[in-house]
């Protein structure tokens, strides 16, 4: 026979809480959770009625639409030329694309020998099944370089805008969280988060490692690793997720992946340039180590644009990463 | 295959490289990498001309291990090594005059990124010289232009947030016009290299296909480039974003950045449409009454400026003006007469800016006219520097505006239709620009007793005085041996055909 537990002990018990639960007596989130009902966004009437004053006065003193008749004629002729000119540009684009080549016509100067070398040959020359990742990082290898900068020098503009400096970001880290009108640990979304991150990030990298295999590649790779990034850090906030990825882990990955995409590219070019012999065997196409330097570029894009898209949203955000 | 064959690409990758790895730097690294990149850039672009010169061609260089059509490449002859070694001298001297006021201009914390930003760039402006891909041209457009904008609003106060993105607006339109032009290109030719692309429209012209897309496609690409070059009535972001952002971004942009979009243009008239084309499609004749328009209406808002660095902003405009003209000219002379201005206005323009800088710190940092007077005896330098810029610009001999307006008028002489118009604007802009400029040295040689401001000490800026002694130098150098420069060219223009 069991032993009787007390009232005390009972009440730990899993059944017991269970109980409660189910019969609705107890909500097991009740203190455990913030429940702080997400505030309305209110400015006092005050800095409302103050700020229409200042607009109000820039308006009367800068322009002066009641007594500036140039001004206000101005605004009337603007707007009808900028309508005008719209509806013209349009108009005369129209009427280009009217004397330009019909589209999907076997005949259309597009389908000569350049596009049917691409689809022809490009799975011996490259050892991609998928033509386009084939094309882009082999053929065209320079322009995807170029596209990847364009990417990291739009991060450092972001930067430049949005960084916020060390000390401040701790100022405002210590008193309030970034987030002032939502509430903290927010269970549903942790949980969706807590189930669906590891998903996304398994899928973004199954995308990024099979990009010259079937549809994908580094840009759509990694835009999925970065969307789960910033699912993690809107589930969990920064300072969970500067655990494993903080600024110095982003720089590093991204000079990384940058540098190593340089280094690869840069042997690809000089060496096929000088007619010398390029050491990346192409393998077997269909298998996962194939393909030649697509696999490795594929990653390093990948890495940059998982950066990238997590650095926006930190800086968008918080002003630091 | 020589060796020297590598080197443009190796420069283009070094920028990219130095850019990358500079973002990873502290400041005073990564301003140490950006001088050290500039200074190999201009030993590689150096080779290179040297190496173009003695071969007497242009040479194509396959960006890996696919041929033209299919892979990129690079197509390198004289005039294109001759622009890249000429812009890397710039951008060092521009980079050298500005460094003293980086400090009190920009965030310390962010100043990496002032430096990862030019040296891409230099990357794209190397890019838009060298490449033979239409495609590729228009990736480093991109670079281009987002980096120009980094540069206009690293300095954060008002006025430059609002330069930026008025710049980033105007300049998008731009690029989007030439995205249009690029893609009508393609549907009409079926190739992205521009080699290809001028046979493919050699065959369509001549069987008298496709007239009406054509001109529009060349009036695209040409408004697009324009719009980004600041031509006349697309000026507007100009001013602001040249006359409030720092020093050496100044004159980088007015000297670097819109002429490599000029070049683009050149390269699309040579290279991609073939010049009898696009003089038939008389886009030249629009491209032409503009740039009168910019001549005279650039000095005017020059004159009526009360600021002296926005002074020399809408000075630009005028000059772009010039350049303009001679595109607008269809002949052989007008464009060697341009693409020289684009040299001496490079070496001009960012010689003002730099020495402006001087004449505005010895004033207390303030930049209206009546607060300069007199300047010139507080910074001896900056003073002799600003009036060699200003006798370049209006175009006394010795200096190199003296040579590119002698140009203009032998080309103008030997266009019938346009010897008129060109001479006369020429002649009024000539002395507009003359009131405006000499009405600033008069300013600062007037002599103030006991002025309220302390002189410069040039041994404590003893970089910033070497930057401008060289400027001198590279100006009198393009105004006194312009024949050996001329003659490379108008060799260069006949390779890039």
């Amino acid at each position: 026979m069991s032993k009787k537990k007390t009232q005390a002990d009972y009440e730990k018990t899993f059944s017991y809480r269970f109980g409660r639960w189910l019969s609705g007596s107890k909500d097991p989130f009740l203190g455990q959770v913030e429940m702080k009902p997400q505030k309305e966004w209110s400015v006092p009437e005050e800095t409302i009625e103050e700020r229409m004053r200042e607009e109000q006065m820039l308006h009367d003193k800068i322009y002066d639409i009641e007594h500036n008749k140039t001004l206000r004629r101005f605004n009337r002729i603007y707007t009808f030329v900028a309508v005008f000119f719209c509806f013209l540009l349009a108009t005369l684009l129209l009427f280009t694309v009217s004397y330009l080549p019909q589209t999907g016509n076997a005949a259309n100067p597009a389908n000569n020998q350049v596009s049917s070398r691409y689809i022809e040959s490009g799975l011996q020359e490259t050892g991609s099944v998928n033509i386009v990742t084939g094309m882009i990082l082999t053929y065209r290898a320079f322009d995807t370089f170029g596209e990847t900068n364009v990417l990291f020098i739009a991060t450092c503009c972001v930067m430049i805008l949005l960084m916020l400096d060390e000390a401040l970001l701790k100022r405002l880290d210590d008193g309030k969280n970034d987030r002032v009108l939502e509430p903290k640990n927010d269970v549903i979304l942790q949980s969706a988060a807590f189930l669906l991150c590891p998903v996304i990030f398994i899928f973004g990298i199954y995308v990024v490692l099979n990009g010259h295999l079937s549809p994908g590649g580094g840009f759509s790779g990694g835009a999925i690793f970065g969307s789960g990034l910033i699912l993690y850090v809107s589930a969990f906030g920064f300072k969970k997720t500067q655990r494993f990825f903080n600024e110095q882990i982003y720089k590093v990955a991204k000079i990384t992946a940058l540098t190593m995409y340089g280094l690869i590219g840069s042997y690809f070019y000089i060496t096929g340039a000088n007619g010398l012999e390029n050491h990346i065997p192409l393998g077997i196409p269909g298998t996962i180590l194939s393909g030649g330097i697509i696999l490795p570029i594929d990653i390093c894009v990948g890495l940059e644009v998982a950066c990238t898209m997590y650095a926006f949203y930190a800086l968008f955000r918080r002003g630091g990463l | 295959m020589d060796i020297i064959r590598n080197f443009p690409a190796i420069a283009i990758l070094l920028c990219l490289f130095a850019g990358i790895f500079s973002s990873g730097l502290k400041e005073k690294a990564a301003g140490l990498v950006n001088s050290c990149l500039i200074v190999i850039e201009i030993g590689l672009n150096l080779a290179t001309l040297l190496y173009t010169i003695s071969l007497g061609d242009s040479f194509v260089y396959v960006m890996g291990k696919f041929p033209a059509p299919w892979g990129n490449e690079l197509r390198v002859g004289v005039l294109e090594a001759l622009l890249a070694l000429f812009f890397c001298v710039i951008m060092f001297l521009s980079m050298w005059g500005g460094k003293h006021k980086l400090k009190d201009e920009v965030d310390p914390e962010k100043t990496f990124l002032y430096y990862v930003l030019l040296d891409l760039l230099l990357s794209s402006l190397l890019a838009l010289i060298y490449t033979n891909d239409l495609f590729t041209a228009y990736v480093f457009v991109e670079i281009n232009t987002i980096s120009a904008c980094g540069l206009i609003m690293i300095r954060q106060n008002g006025r430059t947030i609002e330069a930026a993105v008025r710049y980033m607006i105007m300049s998008l339109l731009g690029s989007g016009l030439l995205l249009l032009g690029i893609c009508m290109l393609y549907d009409m030719t079926g190739h992205l290299l521009m080699s290809n692309i001028h046979e493919a429209i050699l065959t369509i012209v001549a069987e008298g296909q496709y007239t009406i897309p054509l001109l529009i496609m060349i009036a695209l690409i040409s408004v697009g480039l324009a719009i980004k070059s600041a031509l006349f009535p697309f000026h507007a972001w100009l001013p602001d974003a040249y006359g409030y952002s720092t020093v050496s971004a100044a004159a980088i942009l007015s000297s670097l950045v819109s002429k490599g979009y000029i070049f683009l243009l050149i390269k699309i008239m040579y290279r991609v449409v073939g010049i009898d084309i696009f003089r038939n499609s008389h886009i030249t004749d629009i491209l032409f009454l503009f740039g009168l328009m910019g001549m005279i209406f650039g000095s005017l808002s020059a004159i009526r400026e009360n600021d002296v660095r926005r002074m020399i902003a809408f000075s630009s405009v005028a000059q772009i003006g010039y350049i303009y003209m001679g595109f607008g000219m269809g002949t052989e002379a007008g464009m060697v007469a341009s693409i020289f201005h684009i040299l001496s206005h490079a070496a001009t323009k960012s010689l003002l800016f730099i020495a402006a800088i001087g004449l505005t710190e010895v004033s207390d940092g303030k930049r209206q006219f009546i607060y300069l007077t007199g300047s010139g005896y507080r910074n001896k330098m900056s003073g002799v520097t600003f009036t060699v810029g200003s006798l370049a610009m209006v175009g006394v001999p010795l200096f190199s505006g003296f040579i590119s307006k002698l140009l203009f008028s032998q080309a103008a002489i030997l266009n019938h239709g346009k010897m008129l118009p060109a001479m006369i604007v020429l002649a009024i802009s000539t002395i507009l620009n003359a009131i405006y400029f000499m009405k600033t040295v008069i300013r600062i040689y007037t002599p103030v007793p006991n002025s309220p401001y302390p002189p410069m000490d040039l041994r404590e800026h003893w970089r910033y005085a070497t930057a401008l002694f060289l400027f001198i130098v590279l100006n009198v150098v393009l105004g006194v041996f312009s024949d050996p420069i001329v003659r490379l060219i108008s060799n260069g223009l006949a390779m890039l055909g």
